[in-house]
């Protein structure tokens, strides 16, 4: 145990540990909305958020080629809206063919919960492994010669050609605040922002959080409550599409099962937030993110994950609801 | 029939009947990992089906109790198979009680996370941690020990040997060249782990119904279906959940005592991947949660079918996903669901077709 390199390099750990809370706490919204409305695991959604980050990575070699540069933030700036487009139409698109596939036929059956949960988990292998095997895919096509740039090494780690070098603006204390960490934590907190903003405000917010309180008595009320499921979905797929442009500014590479774990860690976010609730995902991403951070200083890098769920468990304890209660259906969501 | 059955269970990678067999590895092998599968979602069903508490890290049991047999038999300790068995049993359990007493308490849904944690945990200390052997894992694990004259080392004859069979199309033949050593437990052949483990299955089963045809599976079957209404009735449900827990994490345990003692001798970290714990479940849920027979089957299927169809080679988990998928949506109760879930489908169609005619008038 190195407390001596927590302390000396405290700021840091801390901002990058913001900048990847932030990323977390965007992936869970998918996690908590879904379950907030449905009460279920969308086991699913880290294989949205991996499809993100392949259709970033993927606009990117379309527009600029194969060749690996570095370049700044604000020189790639108009790209990556593209790639941001991109990805939030690619997440959202994949989010909807998964609630039509995955989840509605089941819950139209009024299957029990864990046969929906079985299902999620064969849709997240079915497309986990799809990306995996998108050369073989393309080679029924043909095309796997005019693919190449995309399909290539289909199970080995693909990496954006553009490599954003982050820029020190200012310091604090001794390390200097790249743009790159800003700019990733400040869109995260204005997509949240947004996103409170629009159940709170709006007529399908209104519904959403109608249907998380009491489903029955929502329906009687006139919510079309199948409408309202597809939208908590597209939502939750937009985020993740935005949390995938994110990830490939900051890390840069993904893979096939790139989803899996950051799903996990962004499940156990939207868990110890409060599951259900909006703020609490970010709240919670946060948290963990700083959490792992710290903890790797101290116990080393290998244990951040361990760290990460032996803080869940503490917090459960403590608080079983999470750090700010389950509430996407109260008013205050 | 039942008698049958296990006959043929005991039989079949020796009787290799064509179409079954699988022709990508051997045999024997793949009916090992079946029956390793059966016993562990059997496992996880009384801890899924019988109490209803979602369980997505049984692999953490699964690798709590492998690495202690492998210390104990070959990492640290030379100890015997057979006294290092009980003590990783008892090792999984007492971990069952220790993750299950704080957890059991907080809301069922985040018993999954946790759950998900601890077995990610668990990879994570075996692959960090030098005294386990770290990521190059454990080798050499004594597999348990064989019977009869000459046993590992020199001429491997065992009790006595049986030849398996060969086909011709549909024509059976004695093949005296493929022959099984009875009860020698040796890196070359599979079948004697097999009929050993299978023969561990058969015991657990015994035990499994008698747990569950006594108060205690009348317990769990209260608690799962109303909590509240069961602990007004009088039943700790607490105490009902934590030894469910602890009984299936033990029979966990023993299938990954089985697997250290394996025929490989070796265990890694790569060996308890998370995704096992999807497979496990998955098992027990495409069986239909509840039904011990349901689990074997399920467990059998799952380990069965990415072998069967390895000509398919890398697509069968894509094809694994979408049959997962395509399973529970025409059988959302699961394939062998319990007598208990058939009734109430049964009732249920009943009341609506009640309710149609009325409607109809």
């Amino acid at each position: 145990m190195d407390f001596s390199f927590l302390f000396n390099n405290f700021i840091e750990l801390t901002i990058t540990g913001l900048a990847l809370g932030a990323i977390y706490g965007l992936v869970a919204l998918g996690y908590t909305m879904v379950y907030g409305v449905l009460q279920l695991i969308n086991f699913a959604h880290s294989e949205v958020f991996m499809f993100g980050t392949f259709a970033v990575a993927w606009v990117m070699v379309f527009i600029h080629g194969t060749g690996q540069v570095d370049q700044s933030l604000w020189t790639s700036i108009g790209l990556l809206g593209i790639c941001l487009v991109a990805a939030m139409g690619t997440s959202a698109l994949i989010a909807l063919l998964l609630e039509r596939v995955a989840y509605r036929p089941l819950i139209k059956k009024g299957a029990p919960k864990l046969i929906i949960l079985i299902s999620a988990i064969g849709a997240s292998f079915s497309l986990a492994e799809f990306m995996g095997l998108r050369d073989k895919v393309a080679a029924w096509f043909g095309l796997e010669d005019n693919l190449s740039d995309y399909v290539n090494q289909a199970r080995n780690t693909y990496s954006s050609p553009i490599t954003v070098d982050p820029h020190g603006l200012f310091t604090v204390v001794n390390y200097r605040v790249t743009d790159v960490d800003l700019f990733v934590i400040g869109a995260a907190v204005l997509m949240m922002a947004g996103l409170d903003t629009f159940v709170r405000r709006t007529r399908l917010g209104r519904g959403i959080r109608s249907v998380a309180q009491d489903p029955e008595s929502a329906a009687l009320m006139g919510v079309n409550s199948t409408a309202v499921i597809r939208a908590t979905f597209l939502i939750g797929g937009l985020m993740a599409g935005v949390a995938a442009t994110l990830y490939m500014i900051r890390i840069g590479t993904t893979r096939q099962d790139a989803g899996f774990l950051l799903g996990v860690k962004a499940f156990t976010a939207a868990v110890l937030g409060g599951i259900g609730n909006l703020r609490g995902a970010l709240l919670g991403g946060l948290v963990l993110g700083v959490a792992q951070n710290w903890g790797s200083a101290v116990f080393g890098s290998q244990w951040q994950d361990v760290v990460a769920f032996v803080l869940l468990v503490v917090i459960l304890l403590v608080r079983p609801t999470g750090i700010l209660g389950e509430s996407l259906g109260k008013a205050r969501a | 029939m039942m008698v049958g059955g296990i006959v043929l269970a005991y039989a079949l990678p020796i009787i290799r009947p064509p179409l079954i067999t699988t022709t990508g590895s051997d045999f024997g092998g793949v009916m090992l990992t079946c029956a390793s599968f059966s016993l562990v979602a059997v496992g996880l069903n009384i801890v899924v089906g019988y109490a209803g508490l979602l369980d997505l890290g049984y692999v953490g049991f699964y690798a709590v109790g492998a690495y202690p047999t492998g210390v104990l038999t070959s990492e640290h300790w030379h100890w015997p198979f057979l006294l290092a068995l009980p003590c990783a049993i008892a090792v999984t359990m007492v971990t069952g009680v220790i993750l299950g007493a704080p957890t059991l308490r907080v809301r069922g849904d985040y018993l999954a996370i946790v759950t998900l944690g601890f077995g990610e945990i668990i990879r994570i200390v075996t692959l960090n941690t030098g005294w386990l052997g770290a990521a190059q894992g454990i080798a050499d694990i004594p597999p348990p020990p064989s019977l009869g004259p000459n046993p590992i080392g020199t001429d491997q004859d065992g009790l006595f040997q049986i030849p398996h069979l060969a086909w011709s199309g549909l024509v059976p033949s004695i093949d005296n060249l493929h022959k099984t050593p009875f009860l020698v437990f040796d890196v070359l052949d599979a079948i004697p782990y097999y009929w050993l483990l299978l023969t561990v299955l058969l015991i657990v089963l015994f035990a499994d119904f008698l747990v569950k045809e006594s108060r205690v599976g009348r317990a769990w079957e209260a608690t799962r279906e109303d909590e509240d209404a069961a602990e007004l009735m009088g039943v700790p449900t607490f105490r009902y959940k934590l030894l469910a827990f602890a009984l299936g994490a033990a029979i966990g345990g023993l299938a990954g005592s089985m697997l250290a003692a394996g025929q490989a001798g070796y265990i890694n970290p790569l060996s308890f991947l998370i995704l096992l714990s999807m497979l496990f479940l998955a098992a027990v849920i495409i069986g239909g949660a509840g039904n011990r027979w349901g689990a074997v089957f399920g467990g059998f299927l799952v380990a069965y079918l990415p072998e069967r169809f390895r000509g398919l080679s890398d697509w069968r988990l894509l094809i694994f996903g979408v049959t997962l998928m395509v399973v529970v949506y025409f059988r959302p109760q699961g394939l062998l669901p319990p007598r208990r879930t058939r009734r109430a489908i049964q009732a249920r169609e009943e009341i609506e077709q009640l309710e149609g005619e009325a409607v109809d008038v």
